[in-house]
This record gives C-alpha cells, structure tokens and sequence, in this order.
C-alpha cells in the first residue's frame, strides 16, 4: 500500500504536467480537478500511512544510498506533503475560475503549476543533496515562469528579477553542495549525518554549511537578500501570488532547516547561529515598516511576506546547543508557523486578488466602500490577518507561543521582543487596510463581483488558519514521530 | 598539486570573477554571461576537488552533467524572458527607472 | 564616485571569497578521499545494463535525479513558448538566397544527424548520451533555420508541444513500469534494463532537441499582453 502510494504521489504531478500541455485552458482546468482530487487522496493516505508506522526512507530505483538517491519520508514530511495539498489545490481551483480562459497563453497555466506541485513534493521528502538542487530548479524555474506569464514589462521585469536572484541562491548552495562531496564523500544526508557521527572533526570549516544557509537564505528573502520578493509576488497573478509567498519561499527554508537541525550543531557556531536570528528579527521590522508604506494592495501584502518569513529564521539560534526538548519546542512552532503563514497568506492574496477585481483597482485607497460590497471577501482577508498578527485561537498564536516559551527557556529573552514587536506592526498595517475598506467613497458606485466561487476559497483557507491551534495536537505529533532508523548508509 | 586540484582553484577563481559580474554589471546579458562563468567554476570544483583526492569518479561527472543541463534550461528561459522584456520595454537592464529604491513600489 | 567606490568594495569582497574558498578547498584537498562511492559503483556496474558508469549513474542508479533534470528543461520550453505569441515562424528575413549557403547545408546536416545518432549509440558504452545527441541536433535544427529552411513542426502547436512532452513521459511510463511488478519507482526490472534505457534515450534526444530549438527560436514580436491586475483597461 505504502508503495503505491509513493509512486502515486511521485508520478501524478509530472504526469498531470504532461497531460495538461497537450490540452487548452478549459480541458485542462477540468483534467486538473482530477489531478487534484488524485493527489489529495494520496497525500491523506501518506500521512495516515506515517502517523500509524512511522517514517521510513524510500530508495528510488531500487538503489540505496549513497550509491543512489534515497528519499525520507518522516512525519515533518508528510505534514509539509499534505499543506502542499490544501494549498496548492485551493490556489489551482481559484486559478481555474480567477485567469481569462480566452487568452490562448494561459493554456501553459496548467502544466507549470503541475510542475510546481512536483517539485515541491520532490524538496519535502528529499534526502540526497543534489536530488534537492534539481528539486529546487524545478521549483524556481516554474515559478519564474508562472510570474512571467503573459505579463507586461513590469512582470516581466519582476521576473528576470526573480529568476537572477533564484539562480543565484541555487548556485551558492551547488557549491556548498561540492564542497560537502569532497569532505563527506556522500551526497545522502543521513550518510553525512552517520559520518559526522562516527568521526571526530570534519576536515575544514563549516564553510559548505555556510554556503549553502547564505544561497537558501537568498531564495527564501532574508533581510537583506530580499529585494526581489516583493516585485515578484506583488505583480504576478492573485493565485500565483498565493503559491510563491505560501508554499514556494518554504521550500528553499525548508532545506535550510533540514541542514540546520542535521549539522548545525558540528558545522555552525554560535555567532552564525545568532545573526540569522538577527537577520530574521530585522526582516520582521523593516518588512513590517514598508509594509505600512505601500500604495498598492498587493505590495502591503507581499512585504507582510517579508516581515513574516523573518519569524522562520529564528529556527536557527533557537536549536543551537540548547537542550533537547527547547529545540523540539522550537521547530515545533517553527512548523506550525509556515503552516499558518501558508494558509493564512494564500488566503490573504486570493481574497486580494477579489477584491482587486471588484474594485478595478489594486491600490489600498480605492477599496473604499468595499466593506459594503463584498464583505465576504473583506472578511476572509480579516480572518487570515487575525492569523498573521497571531491573536488566538488562530495558528499563528499556537506558533508564537511555543517560539516565546523556547527563547525564554532557553535564556535568549531577546527574541521574545522581535516576536511581540512583529505582532504589532502587523497589527499596524492589516488595520491600514480595513481602515481604507471602511471607508466610503460618494463617488464610487460601480464594483464588479466576482463569482461565488472565488470567494469561498479563501475563506475556507482562512478559517483553516484560524482553527489550526485546535488541530496542531494532532499536526505536532505526527511531525516528532520517532523515526524508524533503517536503510541509513 | 594534481590537475585535478588545478582545476578546483581554477574554479575557486572563476566563481568569484563570476559573482562580481553578477552582481556589478547592469546589462542583462552580461549578468546572464557571469552567472554562466560561476557556473562553470562551480563545476569545475565539483569535479576537480573529489578527483584529487580518489581518482577518477563517474558521480560528480554525471552531476555536472545534469548539472549543465539545468543551467542550459535556466540561461535559456533567462534570455527569452530578457529579450521579450526588452522589446516591451526598449530597456537592457533592470536599474534605470526612477522609484527604484524601497518605500514605494518598485 | 560612489559608483566607483562601490565596484572597488565589491571587488574586494569577490577577491576575498574566491580566497576563501580556495583555502576551503586546499584544507579539503590534504585529506584522503573518504567516501567508498566509486568502489560502490564498479561493483554495482554489471547489474546497470550499460557499461559506461556514467551514463549507468545518470540512467540507473540517479535516475530521478535525470528524470526531474528533464522536467526542468521541459518547464524552460514550456516557459519559452508561452512568450511566443507569433501565429508563424516564417520569417522572411530570415530566407537566403545564397547557394553557397544552401550547398554547405546539404552536405553539413546530414553528417549532423549520423553524428547525433552515433553520440546518442555511443553512450552505452563511452562517453555520449542522449543530451549530447539532443544538443546536436538541435545544433542541426538552429543551422537549418538560420539558414532559412521552413520547420513547420516548430509553430506554436500540438504538435511542437506533443514532441516537447515525448520524451519525458516515456522515461515517466519506464520509472512507473516497476511499480506495477512492485518495486520501487524508477527500479527497472534486472533483465529489462538495458533496452529500457535504449528506449528511454532515444525519445529524450528528439525532445531535448526539440525544446532547445523551440526555446532559440521562441520570438517575441508580438505585442499582446495580460494588463496588470486592477488595471483598468
């Protein structure tokens, strides 16, 4: 069962890509609600499968590692592989409805997306090194080409923006990667774990780990490397946007956490270790400061991206030589933090984008009166900022909990203030826009209003974010499940 | 000092020559061109560092190989987006419009 | 003056890194090998089906890894063609009418395409392959349409794009043939190896080329565009 469910889950994505270059916008929208209802079923039944017998390595073509490529299936993975599943199948339903079916490029929606899906799969439960560089490409190279889709010079702007950015972080992380090849003489994760394990001092410094966190930190726009983020996500369509900010900036920081928590504690040090913090703590302020600056609705949001992806990167002071349990406690709201940040963000850009179109205009001050008008939409962009400023009982506050009893626990008092500070400022410029939605414009009457569908979605991912704290008993326990130590090289 | 190592400092070298043409130049082809030059010094490092120390390896070499490919893919993909960017706009670099520091949109 | 003082600072931080990295590299260097990877792979060799062992590792036992590397090229022509938005790739600038040119072609195309179909054989056992073939005759698609030869196979159609996703899904179909026996993905069955990955290389050099050629000649000549969201036009 197991096995077919692997393969199902491996083999979908890149055949639905495949399927759905042959066909237009239409068929392939139709294929595609296929394809989505196929790659749910499996991703339940995978982590299912996890939380009943725990994880397990899957060796590709028969051959283990580190001769060939081994995959790890273990309970984070199958958590991240199942958030890919609501997310991505929200973002494709919404898509489906939200692009002009009549424009014959958007015909390549369809397969780009699939591929996307793929290669986000293929970063979640990859377990050899080079295997995750060509997942990465997979995932920057179709992103890219999401973002470009049809766009005018702006977008297309953005989008070579992107792609130099996306290459460039692959390539330091590459070299880190060759760097690790000529050290560990293994491209398998575990294999360098077990050797690092097994003898006493790696020969050189931890210059590849270094590398590698510096060309991840840059794909997943660390303060100061995030100068490509919000052009990219603010202009490209409403669900792409919801894809990239949710799902894809997670993938490259996913990497980095697997690294982190594998060799931090051999490889890193201490001063490394804080100043990502520090870095993180500062895209949280200067993120949320721009994002009170913005005219246009979609920026507002894509800096809020910024600010909240410098949460993430308190992972890595937060697990460096501190006691087992603090560090538990630690990835423990690093995850339930991207989750809540993935469903809360989607939501948030796919009820921007309805409410873009129902106002015909992408600037903050013009969604005067649409409190009146389109109060569902509104309401689900409420709901997923009740998220981000991480009030209760939303995730983010389940998420901001456990990373306040970690610093505090584990002395560094000093991150309690980037978190309470973050809430704030988010508060700061949500309220920004509910204050300009509240307003009432005499001159304005006209709006245009999107179909039932395209409202409900977000919604849905909106209240999905909120009632997270009620399941994340249930998410947390399966992401620490003891993992079952076979097939390690 | 084998080849092999000759060819790993060689790399060390072009990744730098390379990440300051990235980073400095503002023509986009040029940058695309730069970003090729670090990608070879990456590959070179790939192959030259494990081949000093144990001989010939067939892994790294096929790395390199799907390697090149992926870049091809992405130097590819990075000139059609720069040559319908420059016939939308008529511009050969990113920098040049005004607004181009942070506190607006960019 | 601010401008050249920031090249002189960015400068100096390449010429550092490339320094550091070159002693990362030299302490690296002093110490003996220390994986068992290509002792591994000799002896692994016979049970790949080939007998060259690099294309054993980018066929057999990394296959995934070529599988996806495939994806990506796949995504860079798809990616390529949505921007091109001409209903015709005739160029009629493109024509010459240079009968030296047209003479060198008809003795140069054909040797390209023996060549292609030697490299692509070769790979079984020396160094060749299916990418390198595909990249050749590509090579052989850009001459031909530099030299103005009409390819209409290469108009924004179904079938460009049915020749760009051919040979990525039967490499697909040959990873999920094992499932089926109930192996593992991408584990071929022992004796079915070798002609699996004969077939698998074949159909991929034809996509390859065609991607590579649908990304040269990918021209964006054409004005129409998706407006900005919340543009009013």
């Amino acid at each position: 069962m197991t096995l077919w469910l692997m393969a199902g889950l491996l083999f979908t994505p890149l055949a639905w890509a495949v399927l759905t270059l042959l066909t237009d916008f239409v068929w392939g929208r139709r294929v595609t609600w296929v394809g989505i209802l196929v790659q749910v079923f499996v991703s339940l039944g995978l982590w299912l499968t996890i939380a009943q017998n725990g994880g397990f390595y899957y060796d590709l073509g028969g051959w283990g590692a580190p001769l060939g490529i081994e995959l790890r299936v273990d309970g984070l993975a199958v958590t991240f592989v199942l958030l890919t599943a609501a997310v991505a199948s929200a973002c494709g339903l919404h898509a489906g409805v939200y692009i002009d079916r009549h424009k014959p490029w958007h015909r390549y929606f369809w397969p780009l997306f699939w591929f996307l899906w793929s290669g986000l799969n293929a970063v979640w439960l990859g377990g050899d090194l080079f295997n995750l560089y060509v997942g990465l490409e997979l995932i920057s190279l179709s992103a890219v080409g999401l973002v470009a889709l049809g766009g005018n010079a702006n977008a297309l702007r953005a989008s070579v923006r992107y792609l130099l950015a996306a290459l460039l972080g692959s390539l330091a992380y590459l070299l880190g990667v060759a760097l690790i090849y000529g050290q560990f003489g293994t491209l398998s994760i575990a294999g360098v774990v077990a050797w690092l394990d097994n003898h006493s001092a790696p020969a050189g410094p931890g210059l590849a780990l270094a590398l590698m966190i510096t060309g991840l930190a840059l794909k997943t726009a660390l303060f100061p490397l995030h100068r490509w983020l919000p052009p990219a996500h603010g202009i490209a369509k409403s669900p792409v946007s919801a894809l990239l900010s949710a799902l894809v900036v997670k993938a490259s920081f996913y990497i980095a956490a697997r690294l982190w928590l594998a060799f931090g504690e051999s490889l890193g040090s201490l001063a490394a270790a804080q100043m990502v913090g520090l870095l993180g703590g500062a895209a949280v302020v200067w993120g949320s400061w721009l994002a009170c600056k913005q005219a246009q609705l979609k920026q507002v949001v894509a800096y809020s991206s910024v600010a909240q992806i410098g949460y993430l990167f308190l992972l890595f002071p937060l697990t460096y030589s501190v006691s087992e349990s603090i560090s538990l406690q630690a990835q423990q709201g690093i995850t339930l933090q991207v989750i809540s940040h993935a469903l809360a963000k989607a939501a948030m850009f796919l009820a921007a984008g309805n409410l873009i179109l129902s106002v015909g205009s992408s600037r903050v001050d013009a969604l005067a009166g649409v409190s009146r008008f389109l109060p569902f939409s509104l309401f689900s962009f409420g709901l997923a900022g009740v998220s981000l400023m991480s009030l209760p009982p939303s995730g983010g506050f389940a998420a901001k909990w456990l990373l306040l009893q970690a610093s505090l626990g584990s002395g560094q008092w000093w991150w309690a203030l980037v978190l309470l500070a973050g809430g704030l400022l988010s508060a700061a410029y949500l309220f920004r826009v509910y204050r300009a939605s509240f307003a009432e414009n005499p001159e304005t009457d006209r709006f245009f209003h999107p179909s039932k569908s395209l409202e409900i979605i977000p919604m849905v991912l909106a209240l999905m974010a909120l009632g997270l704290e009620f399941v994340s008993e249930q998410v947390l326990s399966v992401m620490a499940l003891p993992f079952a130590e076979e097939g390690a090289p | 000092m084998t080849l092999s190592l000759l060819y790993a400092m060689a790399g060390a070298a072009l990744c730098g020559i390379g990440l300051f043409g990235l980073l400095r130049l503002s023509h986009l082809l040029r940058r695309l061109l730069a970003f090729n030059i670090m990608g070879s010094g990456v590959f070179l490092i790939m192959v030259g560092l494990p081949q000093h120390q144990s001989g010939p390896d067939p892994v790294p070499q096929a790395l390199v190989l799907t390697g090149i490919v992926v870049a091809i893919a992405a130097t590819a993909l990075a000139v059609v987006l720069i040559r319908r960017y420059y016939h939308q706009s008529g511009m050969t670099s990113l920098e040049g419009e005004s607004g181009s520091r942070e506190g607006g949109p960019l | 003056m601010i401008r050249a003082l920031r090249t002189c600072f960015i400068a100096l931080a390449c010429i550092a890194f490339s320094a550091v990295l070159a002693a990362n590299i030299w302490a690296i260097a002093g110490v003996p090998g220390q994986g068992a990877l290509p002792q591994l792979l000799s002896e692994n060799m016979s049970r790949s089906g080939v007998e060259h062992p690099v294309t054993a590792v980018l066929l057999n036992f990394r296959s995934y890894d070529t599988l996806l590397e495939i994806g990506v090229l796949v995504i860079a022509g798809i990616a390529g063609i949505s921007m091109s938005k001409t209903t015709s790739l005739e160029d009629p600038e493109l024509r010459t009418s240079d009968p030296l040119l047209y003479a060198l072609q008809r003795w140069f195309i054909p040797l390209m395409l023996v060549l292609a179909g030697y490299l692509l054989w070769a790979g079984a056992d020396r160094p060749g392959g299916a990418f390198q073939a595909g990249a050749v005759l590509a090579a052989t698609g850009v001459l031909m349409r530099l030299g103005g030869i009409p390819m209409d196979f290469l108009r924004p159609g179904l079938l460009l794009r049915l020749g760009l996703m051919l040979g990525f899904s039967v490499f697909l179909l040959a990873a999920v043939v094992s499932v089926i026996g109930g192996d593992a993905f991408l584990a071929y069955p022992p004796d079915m190896a070798k002609p699996l990955i004969l077939v698998v290389e074949s159909v991929l050099t034809l996509s390859i080329a065609m991607v590579l050629l649908a990304l040269f000649v990918s021209a964006p000549v054409n004005d129409a565009e998706d407006p900005e969201e919340g543009d009013p036009s």
